[in-house]
C-alpha cells in the first residue's frame, strides 16, 4: 500500500496547532460518549495511523447528506474529517469530472483493495436493470456492486441508503432498495436521517478511523451512540407530554407555550436519532424546538405512515386509508350490530320454542 | 366426553378451580384498564391547564397501562402454569384438538346452533368446541400478541439493553419500525375488544339458552346442568 500521511501530519500541514489538535481529540472523545480517558488514545491513533481512503458514491438521492456533512458544526471537525479521510472519489465534491473522475474511482479500488471505506449516499433502483440511475454511462447498481466488492466496510449515509426513503415510498416505480439488499457480504453501518446530523456523520467516521472498527451497532445496524434513544426520550418538551399538555392545533395557546407536539403528529416517540441532544446547525435548534413535530425522517418507511400531522399511522391495506381506531370502531360497530341482531333472533326463537322446554 | 356424560347423573360439576377463576377476573380488570388507558395514550385527553410541574396526567395514564400490562402478563404466565398443574379443563385453552374429526363435527354442530339450525345445544362440562376454538384464536393468540408487542414498546422506554429490550426488542425490526409496532398493538386492542364483545354476549346468551350455567361457573367454579337428558 502506498505511503499516506497520518491524520496528524495532515492537520499540522493545514496549520492546526498541537494544542488545537489535542482539544479536538478530547472533544471527539466526548462527542462519541467515550469519556476523557479515550482522548490520548484518539490522539495516538491520529498521530500514527495513515489516512483511510474513502470512496463516496451517489445513487438515487438529493445530496442532502453531503450538504449536511460539509456543514459539520465544529469547524475543526469539518477540516479534520474532510482532510483525514482521503476522499478520493466523491462526484459532487471532487475537482475532476468525467472520464478523469471515473479513472480515479478505478485506481482507488485497485490500489487499496480491501482497505478503503465505501460511503454510499442514495440507493440503487433495480427496475429495468437499474436504468433509472446512470452514473458515468453505466447503471449505478453496477458501480455500487463493483465498488463494494473490495471495500473494508460500507457506510450507508442517510435514509436513502439505509431504508430507501422517498424514492422507495409507495408505489416505488423504480424499485429503489436500500443498499443492504444489494451488498450482502460486507459490514454495513447505517446512518439514517434525511439528512443525518452532520456531527453524527463526522462522529461515525472519526470513530471508524480512530479505532479501526465499526462502532457498536443496534439490531438494525445503526451506531448505538447516536441512535440508541428516541427523540422523545431526550426531548425538552417531554415534561409537557407527561403532564398531558399538548398543542391541540397550530397557533393555539399550547403552541405559544411550547407544549408537546404529540397530538399534531410528532413522531418523536417512535424515532431513533440524536436531534434532541446534538441538535442542528452548531446545536442551535431542531424541528421540535422550532415548533414543528418530528416527522421521523430517520425511520424506515417514514413517508408511508400517513400524515406528518397525525399521531396514528395510516393503514392503506383496506382500500381507503384508515387508522387503527377507524378500522377498530368499524369492526366493533359491525360486531355490535351483529350481536344485537343475533340476540333479537335468539329471543324470538326462545319465545316461540318455550313450549318445547320442560 | 359425551359417553361419560350419558351416564352422568349429577347436575353440578366443579370445573373452574379457584386460581383459574381468580386469573379470569384479574385478566378482565387488566384488559379493561389496558384498553381505556391505551386508547388515551394513542389519543390523549384535552390539554391540562396550569404548569407542567403541577400535572402528570399522561404519566399516570401510562403508569396504569404499564402496571396493568405487567399484571396481565404475569397472570397469563400463571395461567399457563395452571394448565400444567390444574384439572383437565385448565388445558382446554391451550390444547385445541385441531386434528380430531369428531371435535370438528361438534364445532359444526355448535355453529349450526348459533345459526339457529339446531333445536338444542349439547351439554359440555368445559368449553364447547366452538368456544374453545374462539378462545384460542381470539384470546390466547391475541393476548400473547399484545404481551409481546406491548413489552417490545415498553422496552423502548426502558432503553436499549433493558430486559424488555433484550427479550422483546427483536419484534420492532421484525415489524418494520417502532411506529408499525404501535399500529399493530393498537389494532390488537380492537381485536381484543371484539373478542370481549362476543365473549360477553355469548356467555350471557349461553347462560340463558344453553343447558348449563356459564356466568355463575366463572364466579363459583361449579357447572350446573339444567336438565338430565343425555348430552
Amino acid at each position: 500500500m502506498p505511503q499516506l500521511e497520518t491524520f496528524y501530519e495532515v492537520m499540522r500541514r493545514q496549520g492546526i496547532t498541537r494544542r488545537s489538535f489535542l482539544k479536538y481529540c478530547s472533544l471527539t472523545a466526548a462527542a462519541l460518549g467515550l469519556g476523557p480517558t479515550y482522548a490520548p488514545q484518539i490522539a495516538h491513533a491520529m498521530e500514527t495511523k495513515q489516512r483511510t481512503p474513502v470512496l463516496w458514491l451517489h445513487g438515487l438521492e438529493c445530496t442532502c447528506c453531503s450538504e449536511s456533512f460539509i456543514r459539520s458544526a465544529h469547524p475543526l471537525v469539518k477540516d479534520v474529517v474532510l482532510s483525514m479521510i482521503s476522499l478520493d472519489y466523491d462526484d459532487t465534491l471532487m475537482a475532476s469530472a468525467g472520464h478523469q473522475a471515473e479513472a480515479i474511482l478505478e485506481e482507488t479500488i485497485q490500489k487499496y483493495k480491501g482497505e478503503y471505506i465505501l460511503a454510499v449516499e442514495g440507493n440503487p433502483p433495480l427496475n429495468e436493470d437499474g436504468m433509472f440511475c446512470i452514473v458515468g454511462g453505466k447503471p449505478f447498481l453496477d458501480q455500487l456492486k463493483h465498488a463494494a466488492k473490495d471495500a473494508k466496510a460500507v457506510i450507508a449515509w442517510g435514509s436513502c441508503a439505509s431504508w430507501g426513503c422517498v424514492q422507495a415510498a409507495r408505489p416505488n416505480p423504480t424499485q429503489a432498495v436500500p443498499i443492504h439488499k444489494v451488498i450482502t457480504d460486507k459490514p454495513i453501518i447505517k446512518v439514517p436521517g434525511c439528512p443525518p446530523i452532520a456531527e453524527v456523520m463526522t462522529g461515525v467516521i472519526t470513530y471508524m478511523l480512530t479505532f479501526g472498527k465499526l462502532p457498536e451497532l443496534d439490531r438494525q445496524g445503526r451506531p448505538k451512540m447516536f441512535y440508541g434513544q428516541r427523540i422523545h426520550d431526550k426531548c425538552y418538551r417531554r415534561p409537557h407530554f407527561d403532564a398531558g399538555q399538548f398543542v391541540e392545533e397550530w397557533d393555539d395557546e399550547g403552541a405559544r407555550k411550547g407544549y408537546c407536539l404529540y397530538k399534531v403528529g410528532c413522531k418523536g416517540p417512535t424515532t431513533y436519532n440524536a436531534c434532541s441532544t446534538v441538535r442542528w446547525n452548531e446545536g442551535i435548534s431542531f424541528p421540535i424546538q422550532a415548533g414543528h413535530g418530528c416527522i421521523g425522517c430517520s425511520e424506515d418507511g417514514f413517508w408511508d405512515k400517513g400524515s406528518f400531522y397525525e399521531r396514528l399511522s395510516n393503514i392503506p391495506q383496506f382500500g381507503i386509508e384508515k387508522n387503527a381506531d377507524e378500522i377498530g370502531t368499524a369492526v366493533a360497530g359491525a360486531v355490535g350490530t351483529a350481536i344485537a341482531a343475533h340476540a333479537a333472533v335468539s329471543a324470538v326463537k326462545r319465545a316461540t320454542a318455550k313450549g318445547d322446554q320442560e | 366426553m359425551s359417553d361419560e356424560l350419558k351416564q352422568r347423573k349429577q347436575t353440578a360439576v366443579y370445573v373452574y378451580e379457584a386460581p383459574l377463576r381468580l386469573w379470569h377476573w384479574v385478566t378482565v380488570f387488566s384488559i379493561v384498564t389496558l384498553c381505556v388507558t391505551g386508547y388515551f395514550i394513542g389519543s390523549p385527553l384535552p390539554s391540562q391547564p396550569g404548569e407542567a410541574i403541577d400535572n402528570y396526567l399522561m404519566g399516570y395514564i401510562r403508569f396504569a397501562h404499564f402496571t396493568a400490562g405487567y399484571i396481565l402478563a404475569i397472570a397469563f404466565i400463571g395461567r399457563i402454569y395452571w394448565a400444567f398443574v390444574g384439572n383437565s379443563h385448565a388445558r382446554e385453552l391451550f390444547l385445541v384438538p385441531l386434528f380430531s374429526g369428531k371435535w370438528w363435527k361438534e364445532v359444526g354442530h355448535e355453529l349450526r346452533w348459533y345459526l339457529f339450525l339446531e333445536k338444542t345445544p349439547r351439554k359440555y362440562i368445559g368449553h364447547n368446541p366452538l368456544g374453545q376454538l374462539a378462545m384460542f384464536f381470539f384470546f390466547v393468540l391475541g393476548n400473547t400478541f399484545m404481551i409481546f408487542t406491548g413489552f417490545a414498546l415498553y422496552g423502548e422506554g426502558l432503553g436499549a439493553g433493558s430486559w424488555a429490550d433484550q427479550w422483546f426488542g427483536w419484534i420492532i425490526p421484525m415489524m418494520g419500525q417502532s411506529q408499525d409496532v404501535h399500529t399493530w398493538h393498537h389494532l390488537g386492542m380492537w381485536y381484543l375488544i371484539t373478542f370481549v364483545m362476543i365473549h360477553v354476549y355469548v356467555a350471557i346468551r349461553e347462560d340463558i339458552m344453553s343447558r348449563q350455567s356459564l356466568i355463575s361457573t366463572m364466579v363459583g367454579g361449579w357447572r350446573m346442568f339444567k336438565d338430565d337428558r343425555p348430552d
